[in-house]
């Protein structure tokens, strides 16, 4: 141990460290400063960015030590007592923040530019924060936070830090206005309280020893010597799980550790717990694991054929899903013009900033706790609770705040094995994956191979669509078969064909899992068959708009499932809107220089909303008043980023006729607040927005009954507006009401379970989906024909989501789902050779940076869900569907090079453009 | 797990080399960090007991110009070299090629002699050195000395240098005079690790639209970065114009080793960038030489 003594916002300080310790460590663990993040630990994400000198430097590489004698500023010294800094407050009121989890990192770098540039231009912001990244996306709220700040800054004037918006229908008192999100205070002041920002007396660290193969039977684990280490506290392996061994969230088939064989590289075997972090990574390094290493199989084609090495032992074939409608043979006989074309996606990664970091302890009242950002927490109750071989009611899971999601934090993760663990030593114990293994470990997007067969009239009808699908599963089941369903469902595109047939294939590999994430399926189906639309276009002659106008879903359009649909379908005018946007914009654009060429390309897309497919979609909610005159609303549904304490509050007020400001929020604690069922299929902001509002509505009922009593007056003359229950001339304050109940014995609040309408399951027809989102995109983008190199200047959008309950909070939702759109088409692949994850850190994975942000214009469509609230329709991930083949559209426009495998590889480009062939 | 156990912050060369010799070989100069911390982490090099911070040495940190050269400290970071106005006009490739390093938090920390230390033949850092024909002054044991920049690659990622005893204190140049000007210009790749596809630093002087004497630097092009001698030798003594581009360019292909390295780039791909490469690089050069005009391109948009 060494003292460094150096200024820590403007305090003087001496803290011991060691020789080793990064400033970052040093922060967060023995300071208690935890508002500087980390996402990677490899110089690679940004988000640890804190000034040294003022200087903007990544503080988990920076070597604690060197730190001696110099001024530090950290997040935390921003704000003067409650006071925030302008760009906190520019941060706040901008919509910057959405997971929160860079923001720490993006204001510090911004802090650092704005120091000495106190006019930066889009330019200078780009350079800045270029390597500081945001993986929720929103880089152009960013950009106009820090622009707003500088500039109150330099007038020493307050300034309206709102962004322009597009243009929505009227508000209501509370829906429809762009409120900032109740947590964005805390996320941009370092308060924000994550998993890993956590710690409790006694607290362990916890470790996992991973498969050393990605196909291999065990023959022998022994840890006697990792156990006989000093500090370590536990080692424990499948034999010491007392319940279920395996968890799951539709199939049980994965193994907590593993029993018998380990099926992917990230397989757990054994998990330590002890004194520190390090004393756990060598207790790693002792245990001995004998493996009898298996045959791999690791693409999804080759796991369907005959004679394939076996991940399970029941067969690879997870799921084959089928879609009929009509004859196709009919369909394609009818047909003037039939094209069949294959497309590829790669394996996808969510890269959500804050890595999966799980608490275990056991509480005062004898039971477990489970601090974790989950997207699930009642299922991972159950799922802890029956490894443990306890009741569920044995367990609390206690949501952290979560660093992004996206999808990827469904599955199990370290629940499980924290509780195993606490249960092994009595004491807390916090297991924490490094970047590393969070890439390894946790499932990804599904890598497809999709082949998309369209017959159609010389007009341009449909006259049939035949896919075949194959889907990378990877080592378990996850929610794979629920994907490539939805994959599968929406093959066709969002179009009225006659004849559609559709197989799928869902296969086990020995890749890591393929699980939910935010399109869940859907982005690689569009991206085949809206490749597919613009090639028929070209076919037959006719434009590519009116091609897909000629065909898309209305009103009345029955889908390829059977279901007709009755309403809220927005489809025609957000590509009328968007078609006409590239129209005008087409005149005005600059031509490219010498070598290079620019072309727009667009693409529509769909996606469900909510579960669908006859599983019961729920949600449950409970609103409190308090004697304050506040209102809680109280559901276990996630926040990852997308808005939805935003949502819930929202709806609560509006109907209580409260100040949004006056509505709290309290989520994912399985002990106080009611199951949201899980955070996942655009669902939220439908069920739980639902939920609340209803909940809401019963409490106003019940205020209603109680004042009408009280009062004499009959309920429909109870008003209630701006926090006040008007009575027949009285205006009472809702702090009032809440007396008034508590003097009647009564209890001010109200649960609903809110029901979402009844669907039907695949194969059955009627209703698969209560509601489907729909957007129309278009991109321009410049191929470089000397290099190949394709950049995004631009983009136009047009989704249809309902109803916008938060301007603000939605448009952050679609930017953030175009720029991963984005990056899926142009940075992003997920590598994996031959079961080996090749992509196992994150410089080699690229997530867009604000580099990397084009310009999006938006245009909101508001065709109503009658179901929905206030109209509203889910928008998580709708955004990033149809952008994957906008873009490659476009790049076919500019260059005539037809692209069957994402991501945009200027390498084949090039090489595709100098042979003269046409596919890249 | 710790990956060293002591840190040494030393306040002159001298010391730092004493510091290194203490630990017998288990010892590492720590500059910026960004390329050995994460090597070190990732298990990519051999483990040490000691790191030896050089940060605090003033003597590495400064940039000046004296007696017909332009001298610049192994521990002058990439932010510190890209606001360099000096730099800027007379090491105009130098301050391109560190500009798009990484983005700005690496810059602030990482340095030009780590860059060069870590030896990769495509170190942006490294190529314009190269095309600049630089020295770097070694110190060690024995004392210090100049060695030509060239000189300290064996191998991709290995370095002439003893890292277990030498360090590089300094670099010295020759500034652009008049008639003098050069470029640096890379191709990356949006996927996969910050490293370029290829990049080329360019240096000429041209009298009269005629070019007199012409350095080209390349790389990943072999082994170590390549200073494409041939190409130059064409170049010079002709009146320099954008149709010997294509001629230029098959000379530097008949010298450059061109690989596919898997997830990066493919070797046919490589060899169609000479020519564009060149294309962006050498006119720029020569145009700077010609008119004395220089505006560094690209700064900080790597
Ligand atoms: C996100 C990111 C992006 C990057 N992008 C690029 C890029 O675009 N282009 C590029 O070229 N590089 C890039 N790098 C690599 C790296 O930043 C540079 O090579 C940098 O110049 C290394 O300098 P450093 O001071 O950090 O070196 P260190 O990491 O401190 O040291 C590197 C090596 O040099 C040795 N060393 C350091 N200084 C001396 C000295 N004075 N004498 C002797 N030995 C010494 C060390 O012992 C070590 O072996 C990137 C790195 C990161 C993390
Ligand atoms: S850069 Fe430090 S945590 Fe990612
Ligand atoms: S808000 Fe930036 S990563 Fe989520």
């Amino acid at each position: 141990m060494k003292t460094l003594t150096f200024t820590v916002n403007g305090a003087p300080t001496q803290v011991d460290v060691e020789e080793h310790d990064y400033l970052a460590e040093v922060l967060r663990n023995r300071l208690g400063l935890t508002g500087t993040k980390i996402g990677c630990n490899e110089a690679e994400c940004g988000i640890c960015t804190v000034l040294v000198n003022g200087t903007p430097v990544v503080a988990c590489i920076y070597p604690a030590l060197r730190a001696e004698g110099a001024s530090v500023e950290t997040i935390e010294g921003l704000a003067q007592g409650d006071k925030l800094h302008p760009l906190q407050e520019a941060f706040v009121e901008g919509g910057a923040p959405q997971c929160g989890y860079c923001i720490p990192g993006i204001i510090m770098t911004a802090k650092g530019l704005i120091d000495t540039n106190p006019d930066p231009s889009d330019h200078d912001i780009k350079v800045a924060l270029k390597d500081t990244l945001c993986r929720c996306a929103g880089y152009s709220f960013i950009t106009h936070a820090i622009q707003s700040a500088a500039k109150q800054l330099r007038d020493g004037e307050p300034q309206d830090h709102l962004p322009s918006l597009p243009e929505t229908v009227a508000p209501l008192n509370v829906i429809g206005r762009p409120f900032p999100r109740p947590d964005a205070r805390l996320k941009v002041t370092g308060k924000a309280l994550y998993s890993d920002d956590f710690a409790f007396p006694g607290m362990l660290h916890a470790r996992t020893l991973r498969a050393k193969y990605p196909h291999a039977r065990i023959l022998k684990i022994d840890t006697s010597r990792a156990k006989a280490l000093p500090g370590v506290h536990a080692v424990l392996t499948a034999d010491d799980i007392p319940g279920e061994k395996n968890h799951g969230l539709v199939i049980q088939d994965w193994p907590a550790l593993a029993v018998d064989k380990v099926r992917y590289i990230g397989d757990p075997v054994a998990i330590v717990a002890a004194d520190t972090r390090d004393i756990a990574s060598a207790a790693l390094a002792l245990i001995e694991v004998d493996y009898e290493v298996l045959p791999v199989v690791s693409d999804p084609v080759k796991a369907h054929e005959p004679g394939a090495p076996l991940v399970m032992e029941s067969g690879n074939l997870l799921k084959h899903i089928k879609v009929r409608r009509g004859d196709v043979a009919q369909g394609f006989a009818e047909a003037d013009l039939i094209l069949e074309e294959t497309f590829h996606t790669p394996t996808y990664e969510h890269a959500f900033l804050e890595p999966e970091c799980s608490i275990g302890r056991i509480a005062e009242d004898g039971r477990y706790e489970i601090i974790v950002g989950s997207q699930i927490p009642y299922q991972d109750r159950s799922q802890v609770a029956r490894c443990l071989g306890v009741p569920d009611d044995q367990v609390r899971i206690k949501g952290a705040l979560i660093g992004g999601g996206f999808g990827g934090k469904e599955d199990i993760a370290g629940q499980v094995h924290v509780a195993l663990l606490t249960r092994a030593t009595g004491r807390p114990v916090k297991m924490l994956y490094d970047r590393h293994e969070s890439l390894i470990f946790h499932p990804k997007r599904h890598a497809t191979q999709i082949t998309v067969k369209i017959g159609a009239k010389n007009d341009g009808t449909l006259t049939a669509v035949e896919t075949t699908l194959y889907g990378d599963s990877g080592a378990y089941a996850s929610l794979g078969e629920k994907v490539m369903t939805r994959a599968t469902t929406h093959s066709a595109g969002p179009y009225e064909v006659p004849n559609v047939k559709a197989d799928c294939y869902a296969m086990y590999t020995n890749n890591p899992p393929s699980g939910a994430f935010r399109g869940f399926g859907v982005l690689q189906s569009a991206f085949a068959v809206e490749s597919a639309m613009d090639m028929l276009a070209e076919r037959l002659g006719i434009d590519a708009v009116e091609l897909r106008r000629k065909n898309l879903h209305r009103v009345g359009s029955v889908t390829n499932t059977g279901q007709t649909l009755r309403e809220s379908v927005g489809l025609e005018k957000c590509l009328e809107l968007v078609s006409a946007e590239v129209t005008k914009r087409k005149e005005t654009t600059q031509p490219a220089s010498k070598n290079k060429r620019r072309a727009w390309g667009l693409a529509v897309g769909y996606k469900n909303t909510g579960l669908g497919g006859g599983a019961p979609d729920k949600s449950s909610a409970e609103v409190e008043l308090y004697a304050d005159g506040t209102v809680q609303v109280r559901t276990s549904a996630a926040e990852i980023g997308q808005g939805l304490v935003g949502v819930v509050a929202m709806c609560a007020a509006e109907e209580l006729g409260l100040k949004y400001e006056d509505v709290r929020v309290l989520l994912s604690d399985t002990d106080l607040t009611p199951d949201g069922g899980p955070t996942t299929a655009s669902r939220q902001t439908f069920v739980t927005g639902n939920a609340a509002r209803m909940a809401a509505r019963t409490l106003r009922n019940a205020i209603e009954a109680t004042l009408s009593e009280l009062y004499d007056q009959p309920p429909q003359n109870i008003r209630f507006e701006e926090g006040l229950a008007r009575v027949n001339g009285h205006s009472l304050p809702m702090s009032e009401v809440a007396q008034i109940f508590t003097r009647q014995g009564l209890q001010p609040k109200a649960t609903y379970e809110y029901w979402a309408p009844k669907t039907q399951p695949l194969g059955t027809g009627g209703d698969m989906h209560f509601a489907f989102s729909y957007a129309a995109q278009a991109a321009e983008v410049e191929v470089d024909l000397d290099t190949g190199e394709v950049k995004v200047l631009q983009m136009v959008a047009a989704h249809d989501i309902g109803r916008a309950i938060n301007p603000l909070a939605l448009q952050g939702q679609i930017e953030g789902g175009m720029v991963m759109g984005l990056g899926h088409a142009m940075t992003e692949e997920f590598i994996v050779e031959d079961g080996i994850v090749f992509t196992d850190v994150l410089a080699r994975y690229k997530m867009p940076s604000i580099k990397h942000a084009p310009p999006i214009t938006s245009f909101i469509v508001e065709d109503a869900a009658s179901t929905g609230p206030y109209g509203a329709k889910g928008v998580g991930e709708i955004a990033s569907i149809p952008t994957l083949a906008a873009i490659s559209n476009a790049v076919y426009n500019a260059c005539g090079v037809r692209l069957h495998k994402l991501p945009v590889d200027q390498d084949s480009l090039l090489r595709a453009l100098k042979s003269g062939k046409r596919t890249g | 797990m710790p990956l060293w156990e002591h840190y040494h912050r030393p306040s002159t060369v001298d010391q730092a080399i004493d510091n290194l010799a203490q630990y017998a070989g288990r010892a590492r100069v720590l500059a910026g960090g960004t390329d050995l911390l994460l090597e070190m982490q990732q298990g990519r090099t051999a483990p040490v007991t000691a790191v030896v911070d050089i940060t605090q040495i003033s003597e590495i940190k400064t940039i000046e110009e004296a007696d017909g050269y332009i001298l610049i400290g192994a521990g002058v970071t990439h932010t510190a070299i890209t606001h360099a106005t000096l730099l800027a006009q007379k090491a105009t490739c130098l301050v391109e090629s560190c500009g798009v390093i990484g983005g700005p938090q690496v810059r602030n920390v990482a340095t030009l002699g780590g860059n060069v230390a870590h030896a990769l033949p495509a170190g942006d850092g490294t190529l314009s050195l190269i095309a600049l024909d630089a020295e770097a002054e070694v110190a060690g044991p024995k004392g210090r000395e100049w060695r030509p920049i060239g000189s300290l690659y064996v191998g991709p990622g290995k370095s002439a240098l003893d890292h277990a005893a030498e360090l590089i204190v300094r670099f010295r140049l020759k500034p652009h005079t008049a008639g003098e000007g050069s470029a640096f210009k890379r191709i990356m790749r949006p996927q996969g690790v910050a490293l370029p596809i290829l990049g080329l630093g360019a240096w000429v002087r041209v009298a009269g639209g005629v070019v007199e004497a012409a350095r080209i630097a390349l790389g990943p092009a072999g082994p170590r970065p390549l200073r494409a001698g041939q190409a130059e030798a064409f170049l010079v003594g002709k009146a320099f114009s954008r149709d010997l581009l294509p001629a230029l360019a098959e000379h530097v292909l008949a010298e450059a080793r061109l690989r596919t390295s898997p997830h990066r780039a493919t070797a046919e791909y490589r060899t169609e960038l000479i020519l564009p490469l060149l294309a962006r690089a050498v006119p720029l050069a020569v145009q700077r030489a010609t008119t004395g005009h220089v505006t560094p391109e690209g700064i900080g948009e790597g």
